[in-house]
């Protein structure tokens, strides 16, 4: 049972109230996982930690390098950012897959990230993008690639008194865009069955010089195909050359069967979607040639 | 366990009660408040009848802490409108019969108000769109959607 709720106003309150409480501790952002698995009983945290108070952890800023999306932004105000939406259109469509309008308003990336479901979206679209995650504690603050923030379902690299505090992204190089893609079953509202980001960089050739490829929902956590991407690199984004990123996507597949989808089902699909998502992401680039 | 004291708004108003620190929203409202418009359906931010805007963000009431409206502003349905009145989404739903059980209906209220206050001139594709949160199971969503658009045609004119 919930014994207390805490609003701490800034990162080094809300690591001393983590430090105070340790594992008995949850943090609260949108709250659309957590408050579902407390009623569930999956989680029983005795003290919930209130992170919107902090305004680092909601706000969000954009300069030379990149943006910084506090953890806590919700995908409703991260939706009215058209600066970074025309940046990063591939994490945008991530993020606006997740939930309904009343989701939107409440969740949040970071949480989407630290919930470290296998399926969620925005996770290949960030790894795709070489986000960093910003993690504060007692000793300070460090930086984790987010392909390497989260090490298996429901399981991430932050200790009982750490937080994320956001996400930074880096600028896309020049002639480099993003995309993402999932399948579900219906129009909306689902988890992913298989997710693609993708980014891809374009020499003034138009050949590819740099691509990144990840999947979600077909491994314990999402990935980064590095054999996929070596599929485009050096080459034309042509029909050879994203039939063998599909290919390799299909092969680096690790899914399980359940109710969402088979694996050999789940392994094609990771294929098809790659492909779909290297196009757009490399017509994205092409148009900002 | 000592009880949390919140001080909120709520439409409009000074509000404060006393809750558990795992009272949801929604529970406060009903339960604390005396507001019985939200309605609680699934309680895991599925269906949409405990919709209430949250700093002005539509939001399911189930999925907020009720210590998190500490010093925020909460609007449910009975803030659509004065006292009295209807708000045009109230009346197009009355007009084209949207509703039959009247479970849903007030997080539709608030979701179509929210939806059209961004979107004033929305398509059908945008209001089925905007209102996937809500479930209804009574009337195939058909005569809700047209209420809505004719509530945005009325809003408009």
């Amino acid at each position: 049972m919930q014994k207390s709720f805490e609003a701490p106003r800034s990162v080094e309150q809300a690591v001393a109230t983590l430090a105070k409480h340790g594992a008995a501790a949850r943090l609260l952002a949108g709250g659309t996982d957590l408050l579902v698995q407390m009623r569930s009983g999956v989680r029983q945290p005795a003290v919930v930690v209130d992170v919107k108070r902090i305004p680092e952890l909601t706000a969000i800023s954009l300069d030379a390098n990149g943006a910084t999306i506090g953890a806590a932004v919700c995908g409703d105000a991260l939706s009215e950012r058209a600066d970074l939406a025309a940046l990063w259109p591939g994490l945008f469509e991530a993020a606006a897959l997740i939930g309904s309008k009343q989701v939107q308003g409440r969740a949040s990336i970071g949480g989407n990230l630290c919930n470290s479901s296998p399926a969620a979206d925005t996770v290949p679209a960030l790894i795709a993008n070489q986000a960093r995650c910003i993690v504060a504690g007692p000793r300070g603050r460090r930086e984790v690639p987010a392909e390497q923030f989260n090490t298996g379902p429901g399981k991430n690299v932050l200790a009982a008194d750490e937080l994320l505090v956001a996400l930074f992204v880096p600028r896309p190089a020049a002639r480099s865009a993003d995309a993402y893609l999932r399948l579900i079953p219906r129009t909306e509202m689902d988890i992913a069955v298989v997710g693609a980001g993708v980014r891809v960089t374009l020499a003034a050739d138009g050949t590819c010089s740099a691509a990144r490829i990840a999947l979600g929902a077909v491994g314990p956590t999402a990935f980064l195909v590095p054999e996929a991407s070596a599929a485009l690199v050096g080459k034309k984004i042509d029909d050879a050359s994203l039939a063998a990123a599909a290919a390799a996507a299909s092969a680096a597949a690790r899914p399980i069967d359940d109710k969402r989808g088979t694996i050999p089902y789940r392994k094609h699909v990771a294929g098809v979607l790659t492909r779909r998502a290297a196009r757009i992401a490399a017509d994205r680039a092409a148009a900002r040639a | 366990m000592p009880k949390l004291h919140i001080e909120t708004k709520i439409n409009g108003e000074a509000a404060e009660f006393l809750c558990e620190p795992h009272t949801t929203l929604l529970d406060a409202l009903r339960n604390n408040v005396g507001l019985t418009g939200v309605k609680e359906g699934c309680a895991t931010g599925d269906c949409g009848a405990c919709s209430v805007m949250f700093d002005g963000r539509l939001t399911c009431a189930c999925l907020v802490l009720a210590a998190e409206a500490e010093g925020r502003e909460v609007e449910t349905v009975e803030g659509v409108a004065k006292p009295g009145q209807l708000h045009p989404v109230q009346q197009k739903l009355l007009e084209h019969a949207g509703l039959q059980c009247g479970v849903c209906t007030p997080g539709i209220v608030v979701a179509a108000k929210a939806l059209l206050e961004k979107n004033p001139d929305p398509s059908e594709r945008d209001v089925r769109f905007g209102l996937a949160g809500n479930l209804c199971r009574c009337t195939g969503y058909d005569k809700i959607v047209r209420a809505v658009m004719d509530a945005a045609a009325t809003m408009r004119a």
